[in-house]
């Protein structure tokens, strides 16, 4: 009995170790070969590592130093594209009105809106996840009253609450990175609810109980990652959101301080010059702008149409 | 009667659900007992309650599902009412549970042998290592070609055969007392199922662990069980030794059940089958549960049956036994 009940084992194994090899191909790979199948995503990729690498490596691909006033040179100022500068070198995309060269700006600002955006989508996406996990775990209470506050938060536009709360807050960095983080959790803490509720049902999540694992346990290593792919999709789009409102606040003044100059900032410095013929001084650090938003927002309509499995072909 | 202590006792069990339409008297005062290397089949239809009963066992219902009343004893200790610190302490170590569908029961995104892993450390202060050397063994032992690879799949690299023998082996991770097998081999081929419960029966036997085994296929059960329980809405109707059951049903339900089980034997003659459907435990019928579909009803079955003895371990709730009456 136990040698035939052995022998018929053996047998079963065949088919699926032959399904194994099937998807041997690791994860990554299949990924990848989903998400190249748009040309349009690839290059939005590779516009945006171009973009991001441009910004890490800022200080050692620009002329000057925009930040150092002893580079900076006022008779310098509004040079149009090409232009020499009295050091020597050629400003690409021109000067500020303050001297400043443009393309040495722009990747600073890069810097500076990249790094907020990041780390304010970041820090919301954990406190936001955090939160919508509690919501849809703890249910009752508990749970409306969060969904509640999310809903009536969401119901503002987020450039108003933005702007109340740098307001309070007042300038600097640190202050911009926390108003965004309190605009944001909420977009994540709907989504992460809404895919933790559907996660909570499934019999998986029974079974972990049954095995007397705690709670926390459960929720942070069964049901959220579960969770996850949903959350990168949102993310994604969210850092945009993020970046181009900062830009706003900045453009607004109300930002970043002057000695920081991020896109928005640039931006709103050339504006005062746009009807004088100084288009450089707004335009360039706007395409830089556009680049970055339109390409991050194209990366995540891939990853959601890859990461959807409704969508899958 | 048993001068053995059960491994686990059920005793007048009531598990209500307050709904908004109504109370469900899902579970409707259950009393049965396993002892240590036991194996207890609990047969019903879907809707009977035999899941119910597992899930109050391990208190893992959901509101608004309560225990009203009864008792259920782990080896003499009180469950219903014990603290969900005691509770979870005992589950998945002393008391586990197997489920149905081995596509659902697993993680997707986790890898087996974190899976199981993480259900020895929760239980046992093992590290990592003796952890691993563990999950080895117990992928052996339900009969996984090549443990080491098979660990660092994930679930979905797996046949549903394979899963279930996964979910088997993190039910015995811990060497529980009692192991409640919630229908796991009704997703499978029935190749797969004879397997399946191959395996179960040989680890219980080895561990002697005590089993209970839900199901609504009486043919599953017929072969593996040692007492059967019969449910119907909620309530035991018939409970015995599997042999007493399978060859002298009473009750007019088990008689159906059995007559219903396509076999050799019946080959050409038409199957039988019970009439109408199982009444909706929201607004159960006054009296005996199984009137309306039963041929021998009449004016008696208007009162309720209690459940009665009718020989040594045997028991019965009807108010026209008949041991000669056999169906189909």
């Amino acid at each position: 009995m136990t040698t035939s009940g052995n022998e018929s084992i053996g047998t079963e194994t065949v088919p699926s170790e032959d399904s194994g090899s099937v998807l041997k191909e690791s994860p990554l790979a299949r990924f990848w070969s989903d998400f190249s199948d748009s040309k349009v995503a690839v290059g939005a990729l590779l516009v945006l590592i171009v973009i991001i690498l441009a910004a890490v490596m800022a200080p050692l691909i620009t002329p000057q130093d925009p930040y150092d006033l002893a580079q900076v040179d006022v008779l310098d100022g509004r040079l149009p594209p090409g232009e020499k500068s009295y050091n020597g070198y050629t400003f690409i995309l021109g000067s500020d009105g303050a001297g400043r060269d443009l393309y040495s700006a722009i990747l600073y600002g890069l810097r500076i809106s990249l790094s907020v955006g990041v780390i304010s989508g970041l820090l919301a996406l954990f406190f936001g996840s955090a939160i919508g996990l509690l919501a849809a775990y703890a249910g009752g209470r508990t749970e409306t009253l969060i969904m509640r506050f999310v809903d009536i938060q969401l119901s503002f536009p987020a450039i108003l609450i933005a702007l109340i709360l740098v307001a309070i807050f007042g300038k600097g960095v640190d202050k911009i990175i926390l108003a965004l983080i309190i605009v944001q959790w909420a977009y994540y803490a709907r989504t992460v609810r809404g895919s933790a509720l559907v996660e909570k049902q499934k019999e998986y999540v029974d079974a972990a109980a049954s095995l007397g694992l705690s709670h926390a346990r459960i929720v942070f290593r069964h049901i959220f990652p579960n969770c996850v792919a949903p959350l990168i999709v949102v993310g994604t789009v969210q850092t945009a959101n993020a970046i181009s409102l900062e830009a706003t606040l900045s453009f607004l003044g109300v930002g970043l301080p002057q000695t920081e100059p991020s896109l928005g900032l640039l931006i709103s410095n050339g504006f005062e010059y746009m009807l004088s013929g100084r288009y450089w001084i707004s335009f360039f650090p706007g395409v830089a702008l556009l680049l970055t938003i339109v390409s991050i927002n194209l990366v995540g309509d891939q990853l959601r149409d890859v990461l959807n499995p409704r969508l899958q072909r | 009667m048993n001068t053995v202590q059960p491994a686990l006792a059920v005793d007048r069990l009531r598990t209500h659900f307050f709904t908004k339409a109504g109370t469900v008297k899902a579970v409707d005062d259950v009393s049965f007992s396993v002892n240590s290397g036991e194996v207890l089949g609990i047969v019903g239809e879907s809707g009977s309650g035999k899941s119910v009963t597992g899930f109050s066992i391990l208190g893992l219902l959901d509101p608004p599902g309560e225990i009203v009343t009864g008792s259920i004893k782990f080896q003499g200790e009180e469950l219903v009412g014990a603290g969900a610190r005691r509770m979870r302490s005992l589950r998945g170590n002393r008391i586990a549970m197997i489920f149905q569908d081995p596509m659902m029961t697993l993680n997707p995104v986790l890898r087996i042998d974190t899976q199981m892993k993480e259900t020895i450390k929760a239980h046992r202060n093992l590290s990592d290592r003796e952890s691993y050397e563990e999950s080895l063994k117990a992928l052996d032992l339900v009969g996984i070609p090549s443990p080491p690879e098979r660990l660092k799949n994930y679930p979905h690299q797996m046949s549903g055969g394979m899963r279930q023998r996964i979910a088997i082996a993190i039910a015995f991770l811990n060497k529980p007392d009692v192991i409640i097998a919630d229908e796991p081999t009704t997703a499978l081929d029935v190749t797969i199922q004879s397997q399946i419960i191959h395996e179960a029966q040989m680890l219980c036997e080895k561990t002697g662990t005590a089993l209970i085994w839900i199901t609504h296929d009486l043919s599953v059960i017929a072969g593996l069980a040692d007492r059967i329980c019969v449910m119907y809405a909620g309530r035991i109707v018939e409970t015995g030794l599997t042999n007493e059951i399978i060859d002298r049903p009473q009750h007019p339900y088990t008689q159906g059940l059995i007559g219903s089980v396509p076999s050799h034997n019946k080959r050409g003659k038409r199957l039988f089958q019970i009439p109408g459907m199982t009444p909706s435990l929201l607004n159960l019928p006054r009296g005996c549960a199984f009137k309306s579909r039963c041929n021998y009803a009449d004016q008696v079955c208007g009162k309720a049956p209690e459940i009665t003895s009718v020989g040594e371990g045997r028991y019965i709730r009807c108010h026209h036994p008949a041991p000669e009456r056999v169906a189909g």
